[in-house]
């Protein structure tokens, strides 16, 4: 872990701590007024609650041109950052962070090339439907390592992380109480209910939450779509293509549309939003992994309004090369953040609850 | 800029815009004039974290009631008395009306602040603290037409007879002027001009830190004083805490202040003691020690504690000086070893049955045989590591301003200025003569505010 980032934020720290004006915006703020001294784990647990609102940049009276230099957002962003890689499995992929964008745009050319490829050469394998361009044995034989590989990394990232902040035995009750606040996006309120200054200096908006609402639903709809075509094929040895009234159908064509909507919306509030209050280094990546999610969901939606036609051909391995990439990259790349996000929850609700 | 406004507002902070939004919602054209950039807009009051705020039930954050009796029988202890008690009245009494009408202007509240829970049945805390509130004033004040210009600072008011007939400022190095039909003076104090406070005060005056905007200097109230515009109070006064003496000349705000002084012994550059570390609880105590660091020489102190105390204040912005002995941390403050050693033994060896210690009370646990003495809190110092802070003043505000009426007129011989009405800091000498009470300064801001105000815009429409 870079120790200058550590030092820089325990700094601003203090001096929230000598003030503590923005108590009421965010979980962040309890949280450190509850120390006197802050460890490299509570900075990085701090860090890692924090949800970027920016309503502590806006209200401080110690930003720049200020000496005291305050810019609470960006200290804490750089720092989580840097605690993703640290906390990355395996090290050697730590690096892929700061390169994400690259990596994503990189792993989608050659994952659609791979599998146009597979298609091309294995197509008409009998099957219907999607199963005629790829056989169904084949794309477990790719998506389930290329799912469960990740998951397995980020259980280590998440161990490293529980044991770098001090985190003790899990409780359940803190694993929920975490759930419902990121289950509303309570901390991107701001408090008062108004949201989260993000896309327009001080003013207080909603959009960001409600975007990122739409993301995160709608990620979890398409989701469980895919889970239940995966019980109803094994389960019930029902096999794709689903009708519109079928399970998967019925999940995934809202869950589509809300995560095309969420991460549209979040693109743009991210072009508008002052880029110094975040990690300048990541900014790239982040913004090709919104894109890539939306690459996600639009391709997925375009696909199934393609059903039938020629288009398929080319739509499918496209489609498949997102969430392939998607899947892989998730250990490395933003979607890391739900799962930090999730652990410093829980953590939090630890804290608080053994207080 | 467009057409000649109606009425000119001087000065960006809380009063200033309290009294431009009210004008505007009155129909009134205003301008904002306000010396600083807008990085820095807001003077004093992007720094303050709530206002007192009077309440017949739980209002807001507000728990319990706060009658208008007990509101003016505190500010009376505070004052000894020397307060206007018609104003402080009106300015108690339209408190509760305030907080509403904050909120619609975009104003957030929150619970009293951890560590300042004595204020949470008195004090409505901003949520963000003083800079958020000025913003969300901007916002509103903008929607509703006002115009604001930054780095404009009004340099003088050109009289015709008893009413305003110019205002003079200059911006980006060059002058300029304006003939509104109404003038609001929102423009503070003067602390920020350390000449004017060395006048005053003397060179000890020099060594001050100024704890807010480096702004107020009191031009504009310098201006209206020489041209016979009715004055309250006298230049020597001013609201001086002690903190931090490593804190920036200017700005350096809330997280400058010190609050262990009852847990330590303070020493002066000769490793003396000079007061009673321990009268009474900090809150009550602390606007005495800006004067009284102000009185040692070179207007410095020198907090002492050990380590038995580190935790038992606020946290405040730069870490203690830390040592293994005595010894030690008088060289690392530049403070006579001997001396100190001399004073902490002295000050040990008076110290005596320590068992009733209790931080947040009065206990009673005080020095015998020692002057002065530590009637309170009095524990040796004695294990290591032990810690230390310097300490000066620090001005938060001036008490020399304009008198004004109920209508927050100003007047000139015994006559209304027939349009020209004063808000805030720099009027606030008209209600408090001395003291000050925790959350006024800002209840003043928008009580007369809001009243300059109305009273603009019915004489401007
Ligand atoms: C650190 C600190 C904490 C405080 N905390 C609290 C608190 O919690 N609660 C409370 O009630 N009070 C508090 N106070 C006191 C409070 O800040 C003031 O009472 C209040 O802000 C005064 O408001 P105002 O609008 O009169 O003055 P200010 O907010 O100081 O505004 C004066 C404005 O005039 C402008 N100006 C000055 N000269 C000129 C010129 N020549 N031309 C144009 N513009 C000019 C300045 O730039 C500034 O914008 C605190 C003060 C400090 C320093
Ligand atoms: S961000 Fe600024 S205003 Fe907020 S608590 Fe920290 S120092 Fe205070
Ligand atoms: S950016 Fe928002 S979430 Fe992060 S510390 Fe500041 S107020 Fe809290």
């Amino acid at each position: 872990m870079q120790t200058d980032l550590i030092q820089e934020a325990r700094r601003q720290a203090e001096i929230c701590n000598a003030c503590r004006y923005c108590e009421g915006y965010c979980s962040v703020f309890p949280s450190l007024h509850r120390q006197r001294a802050f460890s490299d784990g509570d900075i990085t647990q701090l860090a890692n609650l924090c949800h970027n609102c920016r309503g502590c940049y806006y209200a401080c009276q110690y930003t720049a041109p200020h000496e005291f230099d305050l810019n609470v957002p960006k200290a804490l962003a750089e720092v989580r950052q840097e605690s993703w890689k640290q906390f990355a499995w395996p090290q050697g992929a730590a690096q892929l962070f700061d390169r994400s964008g690259v990596a994503i745009a990189v792993g989608l050319v050659v994952a659609f090339a791979a599998l146009l490829t597979f298609t091309r050469s294995f197509a008409s394998g009998g099957g219907d439907g999607f199963y005629a361009y790829m056989s169904h044995s084949l794309m477990v034989a790719i998506f389930a390592p290329a799912f469960l590989l990740p998951l397995a990394a980020l259980a280590i990232s998440m161990r490293n992380y529980w044991q770098a902040v001090g985190g003790g035995a899990l409780k359940i009750s803190d694993l929920w109480a975490a759930c419902k606040s990121a289950g509303r996006m309570k901390n991107l309120e701001g408090g008062h209910g108004d949201g989260c200054n993000f896309e327009d200096e001080d003013r207080f908006s909603k959009a960001r939450k409600h975007f990122h609402q739409a993301t995160l639903y709608g990620f979890l709809l398409c989701f469980a779509s895919t889970s239940s075509g995966t019980v109803l094929h094994y389960g019930f040895g029902l096999e794709a293509p689903y009708g519109l009234f079928s399970l998967p159908k019925l999940l995934g064509i809202p869950g589509g549309l809300l995560l095309c909507a969420g991460t549209a919306g979040l693109a743009r509030l991210k072009l508008k939003a002052d880029r110094s209050l975040g990690a300048t280094n990541a900014w790239g990546g982040e913004m090709a992994f919104v894109l890539l999610l939306f690459a996600v969901s639009a391709s997925g939606l375009i696909l199934y309004a393609a059903t039938g036609t020629g288009l398929v051909g080319v739509l499918l391995p496209f489609h498949l090369a997102t969430v392939l990439t998607f899947f892989l990259l998730t250990p490395y790349s933003k979607m890391a953040h739900g799962f930090y996000r999730m652990a410093a929850l829980t953590k939090d609700a630890a804290t608080k609850r053994s207080r | 800029m467009t057409a000649e406004p109606d009425i000119v507002v001087i000065g960006g902070g809380n009063a200033a815009l309290c009294a431009a939004m009210t004008a505007a919602e009155a129909g009134a054209r205003v301008r904002i004039l306000e010396a600083a950039p807008k990085p820095y807009r807001g003077g004093n009051s992007r720094h303050t974290r709530n206002f007192r705020c009077m309440h017949a039930g739980p209002l807001g954050p507000l728990i319990e009631s706060y009658s208008e009796e007990e509101y003016l029988a505190d500010l009376i202890k505070v004052t000894g008395g020397k307060t206007d008690e018609a104003l402080a009245r009106l300015a108690i009494r339209s408190s509760e009306e305030c907080l509403p009408w904050m909120e619609e202007r975009g104003v957030r509240f929150q619970p009293s602040l951890s560590g300042t829970l004595s204020l949470a049945r008195t004090n409505a805390f901003f949520l963000g603290g003083g800079k958020s509130l000025v913003s969300a004033y901007y916002r509103t004040a903008e929607r509703l037409g006002v115009e604001v210009e930054y780095e404009a600072s009004v340099t003088h008011l050109e009289f015709d007879e008893d009413r305003v007939a110019q205002v003079e400022y200059s911006k980006d190095g060059t002058h300029h002027h304006v003939a509104p039909k109404a003038v609001v003076v929102a423009s503070g104090g003067f602390q920020a001009d350390l000449e004017w406070l060395t006048r005053a005060w003397g060179p000890a005056a020099q060594n001050f830190l100024i704890r807010g905007t480096p702004y107020n200097r009191g031009v504009v109230l310098a201006d209206l004083l020489k041209q016979g515009i009715e004055q309250v109070g006298d230049p020597t006064q001013c609201h001086a805490v002690a903190i931090d003496g490593r804190a920036p000349k200017y700005d350096g705000g809330i997280v400058t202040r010190l609050d262990c002084v009852p847990f330590s012994i303070v020493v002066n550059k000769n490793a003396e003691r000079f007061y009673d570390e321990g009268e009474d609880v900090w809150p009550k105590r602390y606007a005495i020690w800006g004067r009284l660091i102000a009185d040692q020489p070179d207007q410095v102190g020198y907090v002492i504690i050990d380590a038995k105390s580190i935790d038992l204040f606020m946290p405040s912005v730069f870490p203690p000086i830390k040592a293994d002995s005595l010894e030690e941390l008088a060289e690392k403050m530049d403070l006579p070893a001997e001396n100190l050693r001399a004073t902490v033994d002295t000050f040990n060896a008076a110290c005596g049955d320590t068992s009733n210690f209790h931080p947040t009370e009065l206990d009673g646990v005080s020095t015998s045989g020692l002057t002065p003495p530590k009637t309170n809190w009095a524990r040796p110092i004695s294990e290591p590591p032990f810690y230390g802070y310097s300490l000066r003043p620090g001005v938060t505000f001036t008490y020399l301003g304009l008198k004004v009426d109920e209508t927050a007129q100003c007047s000139i011989g015994n006559r209304p200025v027939a349009n020209l009405w004063a808000a805030g800091e720099t009027m606030a000498g008209s209600i408090l003569g001395q003291g000050y009470l925790a959350g006024f300064g800002m209840t003043i801001g928008t009580v007369f505010g809001r009243i300059a105000g109305r009273e603009a815009a019915a004489h401007a429409n």
